[in-house]
């Protein structure tokens, strides 16, 4: 997907990965889809403080530059397993925020037809084969998809994230196991924010990272700073690659932070405010991204205030398309638990 | 003198049983997700961390699998684990530990070891978590002999029942409707045993009997009030243990009023509703039957997220009133 041409890459010799590898039109993009990410988070947030989504969710904020790295050099139909915390993911793999808000208000024209909610937010036309609600749950589900691209000979590659705490459930294990013996298309990315709900990975992991998890599966275990998306995109590349070339899975840790609680019950006891103050004011995914985009020439003031409102645009139009749509009939409370068959 | 009894919520009763126990017994200890600094995510266990320490109040890894299998060899071996599980639909990821070893182990090794565990379940439908984490998994493991599972309704039984788990030599497995959590209720200090295997009948009753679980048993209190209006008298039994079933009770009721209508949250087929109704066809109460037994479960659907939907596939006290209207028909 290389976008830059002979001169322009010349030029950018010495920046990171990404600035050498994408137009700037295309990391604008990336801009406007973290921004995206972080305001849909934000409207959700807010509506749900009104009354008007119930329920709970679980926000990335903080998290935004893992995701679109992650999802920076995959095709369209490539696939992904997200988490309980996958607003991030549903975006960066090219879903509606209209369309994601219709099904956190419950609508008929939610990408679940108002069934799933936040916490199974999917979008599978786009590859985005669900959120879930358990732990771990999704991790064998991406190596499932991993052995029909081997079988069906599609050339897809399959990205599964999941959080740090999920790397303490037997699925995580016998997942990875199997991706690595028969050498699958798939991309293991560990969100490392630090915490499972409240248990630290310190409390909770023996290794002193998830990457070192790798070794004992036999595939590359990668750490990136996950706030910065540079860095977490050349890291995505190299697997991508590796799994379309079909040398099989790599285990991605990529160490990132959530500012918001675990979900909208958390009372933060377990970490201070200094801690949550710091990776916020000094370690913000889209301000380091901002600012670099800004110091390499590739966005000035006014292209960022484009961006922002064009934004805050499609989060009130999504909201209003939201609001506006129906909800389900009672009597279809049947559909969908079975495949409807003629 | 009886002791005194104040007003306490379902969660803080539960907690108190807790804190009684590990109080009376050293081997008393509690392991889950999130139960340490965070309270747990119901606030079940609360502050009991700052008390017993992180010795006895501790924070698992996410693993249901590999924790509920600890709680089982910790309890073979001489401690008294009790083992919270974050939402009861995690309890799939352990059932291997559950159904094969925890179950089974006395049984299998021929009387040699008791498995004294206690395991609790936040279930049901009503906050809008969806399909993963608002089942009602109670009859899965009702299936299985060496277990024995309840469903305390009141912050009363919570205690009591609890309690009677921790001194139980086999493994109780506890379902705890997310939505009774915050419900008050007079509870006695200190400790009292509320028999597991026992049912109770809340409210007497001549024409019709409701067999009722967990906060149906609320929903079928409120429906019965509505009914009185009416002139149709309904008795109210809280089945509370579901392995070992108080048969009797259930029998007994049935003879008197010759109406039988069940009400569970759980998915109606081949659940509570089903065991009970097939337990009065098979005994001497079937010959007192004046109509056909009303089973009021769960749709045959994953529980929704949309809220109106999610509402629709649960009993709700419209529907035991409607049910229970037309069962009287011809009582008097
Ligand atoms: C099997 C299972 N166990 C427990 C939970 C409850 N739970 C939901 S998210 C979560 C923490 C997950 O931590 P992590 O994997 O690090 O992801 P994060 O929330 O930090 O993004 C827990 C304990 C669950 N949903 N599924
Ligand atoms: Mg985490």
């Amino acid at each position: 997907m290389a976008g830059a041409s002979k001169a322009v890459a010349d030029s950018r010799a010495n920046l990171p990965f990404v600035y050498r590898q994408y137009s700037a039109e295309q990391l604008k993009q990336v801009l406007h889809k973290m921004y995206l990410i972080r305001r849909f988070e934000e409207g959700a947030e807010e509506c749900y403080t009104r009354g008007l989504i119930h329920g709970t969710m679980h926000l990335s904020i903080g998290q935004e530059a893992s995701a679109m790295g992650i999802c920076m050099p995959l095709a369209e139909d490539d696939q992904i397993t997200s988490t309980h915390r996958g607003h991030g993911h549903c975006i960066a793999k090219g879903a509606e925020v209209k369309r994601m808000f219709a099904e956190f208000f419950g609508k008929t024209t939610g990408y679940c037809k108002g069934r799933g909610g936040s916490m199974h937010i999917a979008d599978v036309a786009k590859g985005n084969l669900g959120a879930n609600g358990i732990v771990a749950g999704g991790i064998p589900i991406a190596v499932g998809a991993g052995l029909s691209s081997k079988m069906m000979k599609t050339g897809k590659v399959v990205v599964s994230f999941f959080g740090d705490g999920a790397n303490n459930e037997g699925a995580f294990h016998e997942a990875l196991n199997m991706a690595a013996i028969w050498k699958l298309p798939v991309i293991f990315v560990c969100e490392n924010n630090g915490y499972g709900m409240s248990t630290s990975t310190a409390r909770s992991t023996a290794v002193k990272n998830i990457a070192d998890r790798a070794a004992a599966y036999s595939m590359p275990g990668v750490i990136v700073n996950g706030n910065i998306f540079s860095e977490v995109a050349q890291a995505s590349h190299q697997a991508v690659a590796r799994a379309r070339a079909g040398e099989g899975p790599t285990l991605i840790e990529s160490k990132t932070y959530r500012h918001r609680g675990h979900s909208k019950s958390d009372r933060n006891r377990y970490r201070t405010k200094e801690e949550i103050e710091d990776w916020m004011s000094n370690r913000d995914p889209i301000t380091l991204f901002e600012s670099e985009l800004r110091e390499f020439g590739f966005i000035d003031d006014k292209g960022i205030e484009a961006i922002r409102s064009a934004v805050a645009q499609e989060i009130a139009d999504g909201i209003e398309f939201a609001k506006a749509s129906p909800s389900p009939d009672i009597r279809t409370i049947q559909n969908y638990v079975y495949t409807e068959q003629a | 003198m009886d002791a005194m009894v104040r007003e306490l919520s379902y969660a803080q009763a539960i907690q108190e049983a807790m804190a009684i126990a590990m109080d009376m017994d050293e081997r008393v200890f509690l392991m889950g997700e999130d139960i340490g600094v965070y309270g747990g995510a119901f606030q079940v266990t609360g502050d009991l961390v700052e008390r017993y320490g992180t010795e006895r109040v501790i924070d698992t890894p996410i693993s249901e699998l590999g924790g509920a299998g600890v709680a089982v060899g910790a309890a073979v071996t001489g401690m008294r684990p009790i083992f919270e599980f974050q939402f009861s639909d995690f309890a799939t990821l352990a059932m291997e530990q559950i159904v094969n070893q925890a179950a089974k182990m006395r049984f299998m090794l021929g009387g040699e070891v008791s498995v004294p565990l206690v395991m609790r379940f936040p279930a049901g439908s009503g906050t809008g978590a969806a399909a993963q984490h608002s089942q009602s998994l109670e009859a899965w493991l009702g299936h299985v002999p060496g277990l024995k599972v309840i469903q305390p309704a009141t912050p009363h039984d919570a205690k009591g029942m609890l309690l009677a788990a921790v001194a139980d030599p086999d493994p109780v497995m506890i379902f705890e409707h997310k939505l009774l959590y915050k419900m008050k209720g007079p509870v006695p200090e200190g400790y009292y045993t509320v028999p597991i295997g026992k049912a109770d009948i809340r409210r007497e009753g001549r024409d019709l009997t409701i067999v009722a679980t967990s906060i149906m048993v609320h929903k079928a209190l409120e429906a019965a009030a509505a009914l009185e209006a009416e002139g149709i008298d309904i008795e109210v039994v809280d089945l509370r243990t579901i392995r070992p079933m108080d048969k009797q009770t259930v029998i007994d009721s049935v003879k008197k009023t010759s109406r039988l209508m069940c009400v569970y949250e759980a998915v109606k087929t081949l659940g509570i509703g089903a065991e009970v109704s097939a337990m009065i066809a098979e005994s001497e109460a079937f010959d007192y039957l004046d109509a056909p037994i009303v089973r009021l479960g769960g749709a045959e659907t994953p529980i929704p997220y949309n809220p109106e939907l999610e509402k629709a596939v649960v009993p709700q006290v419209p529907d035991i009133i409607a049910a229970a209207r037309d069962l009287a028909k011809g009582v008097r």
